[in-house]
């Protein structure tokens, strides 16, 4: 069998890891345009500030490819011929597969605004963005960043390494709003306010400005406030990036369509990550992911469909995090943005301000937990997704709080203090104290 | 579509911003007292030296101090790596270049020729007197030296770390071990006309400990407390080092209580991420450690018997293989490589490569201990962070990215990757040896081979 990926994203090298594991006569050729090895973009930013080399970012060392023989193809995969099951190559070359796995992953989505061609106006997706957004803010002073979400907190955070000015756009009245509860965003602000962003809420970009070479030179808000800026950062979110896959006459909406097993509407083309759109997404699932997570267990579940394994694509358990230049966030589950009728949350916040945790539950007995937010604490996965599946009562979760702390030692224990919290204000779910404390001597107790 | 071309030459334009006015200053104090030092050394008005001397160490260790507390300090807590990969004295530029040269040539002189140090040696006479009531001589500039590098760039370590409670423990802990344990306590003994011991270093690190010479002048010139001196080490090496390792892992000495550890950790700190992450480092550690480990206890072994008489035509090879390690090892590799080469190589080259100890520790951590470093579940974005500021030269995120606990002979458990992690996926526990390395179910491990 001769695979062929287009992309060699998340997605696109964790189904070709899990095939080369699976079928190991596999023949696996993974095509890509923009980088000739697999490269984590979640660390573009780390180059940025230097943190980090561009070699570093590259999670597999030059020789792990031959040894593991996945071949590697740096090319353009310009149009697909799905009849004769063939990708044509930008070189002219010609690729013939057994099985296709398109995980072209994700374009910045952009509004139309006027100016944006103009030079110093970008994105953040991948190594051609950072290039040029390398060359566009060497010795500037100002820059707009447009977006509350979690790019745009990375290229303030970016451009603030550097002691850029940044002014960030927010269209919602608070961080994120689509995501975090306002206490949370909260948080978010002050982390914001120590490293001197500039953020306007409820304000959006309506035109960016360009001087006489084709030069931004400021932008102007919904408000019609000018900003004058040398730079502007796009975070206004991604779109699929399905050309490919539509030019070829395969069925795409706003993504390119799949069915549970992510087959497309073409015989033995598959589609996986940013660029998929789910026909019938799981209950409380949307269509479309676009999050590195995500991009890994769709590689992984269509590869076990390819190596004849045929496997239907489960997300399981929500998850997600980020860090918010110092303040880290996890979430398990599912935890509104705003209340909703039938759901209860908690959220408590340490006297300083540092550390938060949220749980939210359903509002009747037997009171299941639903989801967990936290700010500056860091929780063990394994065990919230066990109490999020099993539906675990909120008594018990709160009680047993501390099996899953997951911060380092030494560090300060909230659990008492959120049990207390919680007893009083919710003295009906019946919570008693805690009974799990963090640590071995603990589990060892409990048993 | 752009290829790699345009990203591949990023790495090559950028330079840091300019050092602002506050920083430029600390950083004069700095160098003018590392300028009075020099001066001091190689003075030829000996009595004007003193004066020289003391100045420069005040300027030093205010300048350090200083501008620890106004670049790390001052900021929001947390991890600001920021141009670590750019500027020069922590990217292998010119100033970490002349600071190796310089760190290699103070190892050459102070082991063998230490009569050019007479001018810095002398100005620690008082001190020296009054501590040990002995003469000063290099090893106690040696230990001075050392003390106080450990004691500011801790300070500096309590400063860029005051956001992680594990690592201002620690910092405080291997502080405490160096002034206390190797400068302090080895200085009173003297004082008291005992033998000078280390009660902090132990076989085969501190390899001379359980030399039958040493056991020999120990036992005669300390008498009882010579005897516990024996007794003590013995003890440490081969029941106490077992047992904490089992329950704490490797960590418990080497970055809490060894003295190399601890300068690793403090002076050594900003050179922590230029350890070699390849896997032909790794071949290479493990080629080199294990042997090195093999031949102290041969040497070991051979002197025992060469000393039991049994076997006499011994005796003169056990000795030449003895000061062949000693000076191959002991000195050349622990010291002059292992220091000397910081800026360039990494603050754990000696601990990676060479130290039997930490062969010794890091076997029973992969094998008898309930140490590990935890992966959350599927949290890890793959982005090298925890790779990057691993002294060891582990590639942690190839753990971590499958969902794995991370269980290596060479971990010191520094806690580094548990800091940076920006996803909160590392975690330095104790847990149970049941499933110690069971990955997490929330991640399917590619089981493609990563390192052999």
């Amino acid at each position: 069998m001769h695979l062929v990926i287009i992309g060699n994203g998340i997605t696109g090298l964790t189904c070709a890891q899990t095939v080369r594991h699976l079928r190991p006569e596999a023949r696996i050729t993974l095509v890509s345009d923009e980088s000739a090895h697999h490269y984590a973009r979640t660390a573009l930013m780390y180059v940025y500030m230097g943190h980090l080399r561009l070699q570093d970012i590259k999670p597999y060392e030059d020789w792990y490819w031959p040894e593991n023989c996945l071949e590697l193809v740096q090319a353009t995969a310009s149009s697909l011929d799905t009849a004769r099951r063939e990708v044509h190559l930008g070189t002219g070359a010609v690729l013939t597969y057994d099985k296709l796995l398109l995980a072209t992953g994700s374009v910045g989505r952009v509004v139309d605004w006027p100016g944006q061609e103009l030079r110093g106006v970008q994105g953040l997706y991948g190594l051609p963005d950072l290039a040029s957004m390398e060359r566009d803010t060497r010795h500037i002073r100002q820059a707009v960043v447009v977006g509350g979400g979690l790019i745009g907190i990375e290229l303030a955070e970016m451009l603030r390494s550097r002691g850029i000015a940044v002014t960030l756009l927010v269209r919602d009245a608070h961080y994120w709003g689509s995501v975090l509860p306002p206490e949370e965003a909260r948080l978010v602000n002050r982390q914001l306010e120590l490293h001197q962003v500039d953020v306007r809420y409820a304000t959006e970009l309506r035109e960016i400005l360009g001087d006489a070479e084709g030069r931004v030179r400021g932008v102007v808000t919904g408000t019609g406030e000018e900003i004058a800026c040398e730079w502007v950062g796009l975070a206004t979110g991604v779109r699929p990036n399905a050309t490919l896959a539509a030019a070829a006459g395969i069925e795409t909406d706003r993504g390119i369509l799949v069915d549970e097993l992510l087959q497309t509407s073409a015989p033995e083309v598959y589609a996986a990550g940013d660029c998929a759109q789910h026909r019938q997404p799981g209950v409380g699932e949307v269509p479309i992911e676009q999050l590195w997570y995500t991009g890994r267990m769709q590689g992984e579940t269509v590869a076990h469909t390819l190596s004849g394994q045929p496997t239907a694509y489960r997300r399981g358990v929500w998850f997600n995090s980020a860090k918010f230049f110092d303040l880290e966030y996890q979430t398990y589950g599912r935890v509104p943005a705003a209340p909703e009728p039938g759901l209860e949350s908690f959220y408590w916040e340490s006297f300083v301000g540092a550390q938060a945790v949220r749980i939210a539950f359903d509002a009747a007995p037997p009171y299941a937990v639903r989801g967990f937010n936290s700010m500056g604490v860091r929780l063990r996965h394994d065990t919230c997704a066990a109490w999020l599946s099993a539906q675990t009562p909120v008594r018990e979760v709160v009680e047993q709080l501390g099996a899953a702390n997951f911060d380092p030692e030494f560090f300060p224990q909230y659990e008492e203090q959120f049990v207390a919290a919680f007893r009083e204000r919710f003295p009906d779910v019946g919570v008693g104290p805690l009974r799990r404390r963090k640590g071995l001597l603990s589990r060892l107790l409990a048993r | 579509m752009a290829s790699a071309a345009p990203a591949s030459s990023l790495s090559l334009t950028q330079t840091p911003p300019d050092t602002d006015w506050p920083e430029r200053l600390w950083l004069t104090f700095v160098a003018l007292g590392l300028l009075a030092l020099a001066a001091a050394g190689l003075t030829t008005a000996p009595e004007a030296g003193y004066t020289v001397f003391w100045v420069g160490l005040a300027l030093l260790s205010l300048g350090t101090v200083g501008w620890s507390r106004y670049k790390y300090g001052q900021r929001p807590a947390g991890v600001h790596q920021n141009y670590l990969w750019w500027r020069g004295s922590t990217s292998r530029g010119a100033v970490a270049w002349l600071t190796g040269v310089l760190l290699t040539g103070f190892y050459v002189v102070l082991y063998w020729w230490p009569e050019y140090l007479t001018h810095l040696i002398r100005p620690l006479e008082g001190l020296s007197q009054t501590l040990r009531r002995k003469p000063a001589d290099q090893w106690f500039l040696y230990g001075t030296f050392y003390s106080l590098a450990v004691l500011l760039m801790g300070a500096r370590a309590g400063y860029k770390y005051r956001h992680s409670p594990y690592h201002l423990v620690r910092t405080a802990s291997v502080v405490f071990f160096q002034l206390g344990f190797a400068w302090l306590l080895p200085g009173l003994l003297l004082a008291l006309q005992k033998p000078e011991f280390y009660f902090s270093y132990f076989w085969p690190l501190k390899y001379d400990y359980l030399f039958p010479g040493t056991v020999e002048y120990l036992v005669r010139d300390g008498q009882a407390l010579g005897v516990f001196m024996v007794f003590w080490g013995a003890v440490l090496s081969l029941v106490a080092t077992p047992v904490l390792t089992y329950f704490f892992g490797k960590r418990w000495y080497c970055s809490w209580v060894c003295g190399c550890g601890g300068l690793a950790e403090t002076a050594g700190d900003p050179y922590r991420h230029l350890s070699d992450k390849s896997r032909a480092a790794w071949r290479l550690e493990v080629r080199l450690i294990y042997p090195i480990l093999g031949l102290i206890v041969l040497v070991t072994v051979l002197l025992w018997l060469a000393a039991s008489g049994r076997v006499p035509a011994l005796q003169p090879a056990a000795e030449g293989l003895g000061r062949f390690y000693g000076f191959a090892i002991g000195s050349v590799f622990s010291g002059v490589i292992g220091v000397g080469f910081y800026p360039i190589l990494g603050n754990r080259v000696w601990c990676r490569f060479g130290c039997p100890m930490a062969a010794y520790l890091g076997l029973l951590q992969k094998h008898f201990s309930r140490f590990r470093i935890s992966t959350n579940g599927g949290q890890c974005i793959s982005c090298g962070n925890c790779s990057n500021v691993c002294e060891m030269g582990i590639d942690v995120k190839q753990y971590a990215q499958r969902g794995e606990p991370i269980i290596r002979a060479s971990c010191v458990g520094c806690g580094m990757c548990s800091t940076a992690c920006p996803r909160g996926v590392l975690n330095l526990e104790n847990g149970p040896r049941e499933g110690r390395y069971q990955a997490s179910p929330l991640i399917h491990a590619d089981s493609l081979r990563i390192l052999g």
